[in-house]
């Protein structure tokens, strides 16, 4: 790991006012994506800055929206009372990622922001527009099992890696930030972005603007949700597809429904035309099943992920089964 | 022990500057080092040593397994390696270095963690417990007795790791099934397959309530 200057801070003020004067500068929370990098030589801060004295450690019930700081750990908000009563979807997205040890020190802001595992963006030697803008994309030729099938561009087929970002991005959250300019509140849906021809940015944060917290507003979901993580070993692995599942169900009739997947795309993907197509219709299978092929519409598959378009399906009908206690 | 003691003494010598002192002093030192005489003698001295230490080390005040010590860091030094490489405690296992075995788990303020992903830097003030301070002096903790009866370990090297997330996993509650202790001991990857054996134990010392 190349050396830099460690610098604790104990105010927002002060955290913007780093990364203001100091383009290499980073912040660090839990460390355990930006340090992994760091030590791939994938990241090499000249400056982190370590946010984990910032006041952004509570969760809130609010009026009408659950309220989560920064700095947050996983593991404590996966089992936060207020979080499993009010938003389990989180929950069990965030149980479903990394591992207890890594759970007990990731925070909210770092894993909205942990960057994708493309083996290409970690292998310093191969080219990786992400990594090295310009320098082209090895897995758009290369071993694409884990990547992308939705949004992506011949610049970029690196997917997000989170759990939470899924849960999160059907959950509808805000995210908010501060920077020089003030205070901004950002859709989880325009926090994460599509590759495009700048895979380097992975979403719309400026440079010089921190986390401090993410709000959901409160749904009538928490009795049928459902996160279903598809991946080569049963716990302690990245989603090959996964899908988060959020239903209003009145009887057996869908009042309002929510569906986001991972493993997909460059950002947590919304399933919202699924949505639309089961919202006021029957929980039946043979609904989930229109409504997959639905969600299906424009995939492309690469040379070594063509299993994902069927594995993607399959997994959100699962999923909407177990939500809603459908069987057949 | 000597290396030891010189390095420390060296430390506290440099503890009352300030990196803007050393930097300073660092422009003095390139000036005398054009006489050849004066750049001997810097070098005896160890000057060039000193400075860098200076610029690059941070303090660092940690309890591990209930002593104190004070001490500088480089802000690339994980904890795992302060205590492997600085502090001696081999005890606590570098498999991957990348947070994906789990081999280097040890608790902080009675958590369970990745010493290999965290620096030691972000632990100033913080409460470590590694393997080697798990027992009561020579009375092993329960759940080391239970690996050892239950067969939990065949090489060995990730029984460290293991153990202190067992004992965590206990702790958090997360040990009331099979299923669960499988789940939540998943961050721990056994390359001999000891899985069922560690299972056994943990749910033995659970089930026992010794902890
Ligand atoms: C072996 C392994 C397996 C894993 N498996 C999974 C998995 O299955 N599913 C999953 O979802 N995740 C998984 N993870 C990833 C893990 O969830 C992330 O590493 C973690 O969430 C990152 O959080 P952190 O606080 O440690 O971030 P850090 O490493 O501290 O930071 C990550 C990034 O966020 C930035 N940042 C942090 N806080 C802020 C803030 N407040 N404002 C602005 N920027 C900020 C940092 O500058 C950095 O760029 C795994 C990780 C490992 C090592
Ligand atoms: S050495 Fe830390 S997880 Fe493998
Ligand atoms: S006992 Fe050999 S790796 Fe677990």
């Amino acid at each position: 790991m190349n050396n830099f200057q460690y610098k604790r801070v104990s105010s927002p003020a002060a955290a913007i006012a780093e990364l203001s004067k100091d383009p290499a500068a980073k912040l660090v929370a839990g460390g355990t994506n930006l340090i992994d990098l760091m030590k791939y030589g994938v990241m090499a801060p000249d400056k982190l800055v370590d946010v984990n004295h910032l006041s952004f450690d509570a969760i809130k019930k609010e009026e009408r929206s659950l309220y989560i700081g920064a700095t947050v750990r996983n593991a404590v908000a996966a089992g936060n009372a207020d979080v499993l009563k009010y938003q389990p979807l989180l929950s069990q997205a965030m149980l479903a990622g990394a591992s207890a040890q890594l759970r007990n020190k990731a925070t909210m802001g770092g894993n909205l922001l942990q960057r994708t595992r493309c083996g290409y963006f970690y292998d310093i030697s191969a080219p990786c527009n992400k990594r090295v803008p310009g320098s082209g994309c090895a897995a758009l030729e290369g071993y694409n099992r884990m990547h992308a099938i939705f949004g992506a561009s011949s610049s970029c087929i690196a997917v997000n890696p989170s759990d939470m970002n899924v849960a999160l991005t059907a959950l509808d959250a805000t995210i908010l930030v501060s920077g020089p300019k003030g205070d901004r509140k950002i859709p989880v849906s325009e926090f994460h972005r599509l590759p495009g021809t700048h895979p380097e940015l992975d979403t719309t944060l400026d440079r010089k603007e921190i986390i401090t917290g993410l709000v959901i507003p409160d749904n009538n979901f928490a009795a049928h949700t459902t996160y279903l993580k598809v991946r080569d070993r049963i716990s302690y692995a990245f989603a090959l597809i996964s899908v988060a599942v959020a239903i209003d169900l009145d009887g057996t009739a869908i009042r309002d429904i929510r569906l986001a997947m991972g493993g997909v795309a460059h950002k947590p993907w919304r399933l919202t035309e699924a949505e639309q197509l089961l919202k006021g219709k029957q929980a039946t299978v043979e609904n989930f099943k229109m409504a997959a092929e639905l969600a299906m519409k424009g995939a492309k598959a690469y040379e070594h992920n063509a299993f994902k378009l069927k594995l993607a399906p399959n997994t959100m009908i699962q999923a909407l089964k177990t939500a809603s206690g459908v069987k057949a | 022990m000597i290396e030891n003691n010189t390095r420390e003494k060296e430390e506290k010598e440099l503890s009352g500057n300030s990196r803007r002192d050393f930097l300073k002093k660092s422009s003095v030192i390139t000036a005398i080092a054009l006489t050849p005489v004066a750049a001997v003698k810097a070098s005896d001295l160890k000057l060039d040593e000193k400075l860098s230490d200076a610029i690059e080390q941070m303090p660092l005040s940690i309890e591990i397994n209930g002593q104190q010590h004070n001490l500088k860091v480089e802000p690339r030094t994980t904890l795992l390696d302060l205590l492997r490489e600085r502090l001696k405690l081999t005890g606590t296992k570098k498999g991957c270095d990348q947070g994906q075995c789990g081999a280097c788990t040890v608790h902080i303020d009675g958590v369970r963690a990745l010493s290999c992903l965290q620096l030691a830097v972000m632990n100033d003030g913080a409460k470590i417990t590694t393997i080697e301070g798990l027992s009561d002096g020579d009375k092993l903790h329960p759940m080391q007795e239970a690996f050892i009866k239950h067969d939990g370990f065949q090489c060995g090297y990730c029984t460290p790791g293991q153990i202190m997330s067992a004992v965590a996993c206990i702790h958090e509650g997360h040990a009331n099934s099979e299923t669960e202790i499988r789940e939540f001991m998943s961050g721990n990857i056994c390359r001999c397959g000891a899985y069922a054996n560690i299972v056994n134990a943990i749910k033995e010392v659970k089930e026992g309530g010794a902890i």
